[in-house]
């Protein structure tokens, strides 16, 4: 009896080393299935142009370095470097103030209590499930009207006034979780809200400020949509908008070249997703399972 | 709040910058397309008003509304259920107790953080050319090569799997919320002998179905307003059969300043996606269960 006992503890252990070695098996697989394509860019960003069709294989066999080169100098009167720039121009901005206004409409939602508050607040998450096509018309109409085409101010000014209602929402709950004993003991040290807000509940709010920054730099650094709209000037045009010309305007295809300014066009996500992970995953998860 | 008494209206003063946002960029342009919807209107004169043209125009004249209308469709179809079934199949196996778990949840979120990025829509069209590297690869096995842009049949497929290959926002989602689920409910069905498939069903599937409801919500709205994707790829080719409802509502509004019926078109969209989540949400008391009665 114990031996059998004994004996069936056995095959279950090894039965369980099996499933364990073949789910991770599975889980390597499927990972490199899901990288594949981008290490596979990556390498052929670097490949010499009559082998990057030719093998499955990432790397080179002889390391070629004016793919990115010449694809940086472009074929027209801009460089690549003229996209980075005004990508960025576009983009920081529009990070500051999505962080000072959201920030300031959370605290305002999430701390006090005012006449329509959850009214107000139900509209705010209604405009979360929106969809942007409805509003796209006549705002490009009213931005029209404004002389803003062609300017980075209709991306600038929205985000002055709190457009993002995700990033509301997503403070809105980071705050919530916050507790209160800190900023009572300061109101009654004597500082107003404003000043509680930015000495105590600020710097606690390092977290969500970071996620803000990750998420709203990867969608606007994305985003092809709206600077296609809104800007016409090459000299304006941002990594997106510089990428979809050279892969449209050239008519003899050095695809080596193309490839090298995608990478490089995806590289400050890379880089960010890199160094700031954990911020990531948090902020889709606090966000998504509390709405 | 108790320690701010009095002060009722100070916090209508810190979300004064959501107000103005709301009615300027949000609620104004959406009034105005209603508007803009009922009017000729080409941006250079002023909008003139024309009754219902733009719509019985759309659906007698316009010969791409119902190939996009299709298209869309038949994207969202695609493209929400693979996505969703996946990222719910990925997340339970991380959901796992193993080792090294966050190399591979890096590995699978990756591709997402491009979103609708020119670059990787950019890659698809290089992975997918008639001799890019996933007809190699398949070369491998002997199977031939695929037009996978060129071909009618096959072209949204492909492009639908791009949205499908991003489905690790999905996949954290999902991945919290199968953390929540209490392991006594496991246990409890081990002593009962319930096998996997029922665990599946009868614990894992109620447990999680707020979170499966608030992505296949998002993930409709988000797939219903695809642009880029088909865009950039195969730019609504072969034969229309990628060109989804955004291009047509894009080209209308910027490459023949068509306003006002592209403004009706825009609103034919945003019903659809109403009618859509609607039915969702009405569907999602009978199958989304909530610890706390849906409260």
């Amino acid at each position: 009896m114990n031996t059998v006992a004994l004996h069936r503890k056995k095959v279950k252990m090894i039965r369980d080393g099996t499933t364990k070695a073949l789910l991770y098996a599975f889980l390597v697989l499927f990972g490199i299935f899901m990288v594949y394509p981008l290490l596979w860019i990556i390498g052929a960003s670097f490949k010499p142009n009559n082998e990057i069709f030719k093998t499955i294989s990432i790397f080179p066999s002889k390391v070629v370095l004016d793919s990115y080169v010449k694809g940086w100098q472009g074929t027209g009167q801009y460089t690549f470097g003229t996209f980075m720039i005004n990508s960025f121009k576009l983009v920081i901005p529009v990070i500051i103030f999505t962080i000072i206004s959201s920030t300031l409409v959370a605290y305002g939602f999430a701390r006090f209590n005012f006449p329509l508050k959850s009214f107000l607040f139900g509209l705010m998450i209604a405009t979360l499930m929106l969809p942007d096509s409805v509003t796209l018309i006549p705002r490009y109409i009213l931005f029209n009207n404004f002389g803003w085409v062609d300017s980075y101010l209709p991306f600038i000014v929205p985000a002055l006034f709190a457009s993002h209602s995700f990033f509301i929402f997503m403070m809105v709950q980071f705050l919530r979780g916050l507790p209160k004993e800190l900023e009572e003991s300061a109101t009654i040290d004597g500082c107003n809200s404003f000043q509680t807000l930015i000495k105590i509940l600020v710097p606690l709010c390092k977290p969500a400020i970071i996620s803000m920054t990750i998420f709203q730099f990867i969608w606007t650094w994305n985003d092809f949509l709206n600077p296609l709209i809104y800007i016409n000037s090459v000299n304006k045009y941002t990594v997106a908008l510089g990428l979809r010309m050279s892969i449209d305007g050239t008519s003899v295809i050095h695809w080596n070249q193309i490839m090298a300014m995608t990478v490089i066009a995806m590289l400050p996500s890379i880089i960010i997703f890199f160094l700031a992970q954990k911020y990531f995953v948090e902020g889709i998860a606090t966000t998504g399972l509390k709405g | 709040m108790k320690y701010y008494r009095g002060k009722n209206y100070v916090g209508l003063l810190y979300i004064s910058p959501w107000i103005a946002g709301f009615l300027l960029f949000k609620l104004y342009p959406f009034v105005m397309s209603f508007i803009y919807s009922f009017t000729r209107f080409s941006i250079l004169d002023k909008p003139v008003f024309i009754g219902l043209e733009n719509y019985i125009y759309m659906f007698t004249k316009d010969k791409l509304f119902f190939p996009a209308l299709k298209a869309t469709l038949a994207y969202v179809f695609m493209t929400v259920p693979m996505k969703i079934s996946f990222a719910l199949f990925v997340a339970m196996l991380l959901n796992m107790k193993l080792r090294a778990i966050n190399i591979f949840r890096t590995a699978y979120y990756l591709p997402s953080i491009f979103g609708g990025s020119v670059a990787v829509s950019v890659l698809w069209r290089f992975l997918f050319m008639k001799e890019g590297i996933v007809n190699k690869f398949l070369g491998l096995f002997g199977i031939k090569a695929v037009d996978w842009l060129g071909n009618p049949d096959i072209a949204l497929f492909t492009v639908s799997l791009l949205a499908v290959w991003q489905f690790g926002s999905s996949m954290v989602i999902f991945l919290a919320g199968l953390k929540q689920i209490p392991n006594e409910l496991y246990e409890a069905a081990i002593v009962d002998g319930a096998s996997r498939i029922r665990k599946f069903f009868s614990i894992t599937l109620p447990m999680i179905s707020p979170v499966m409801f608030f992505n296949l919500v998002m993930q409709t709205i988000n797939a219903f307003q695809e642009f880029t994707g088909p865009y950039v790829i195969t730019g609504g080719g072969p034969m229309n059969a990628t060109y989804v409802y955004s291009i047509l509502v894009y080209d209308n509004a910027f490459r023949y300043f068509r306003m006002g019926y592209s403004s009706a078109l825009s609103w034919v969209l945003f019903l659809l996606i109403m009618i859509f989540t609607a039915l969702l949400f009405r569907s999602s008391s009978y199958w989304t269960y909530y610890e706390d009665g849906g409260k």
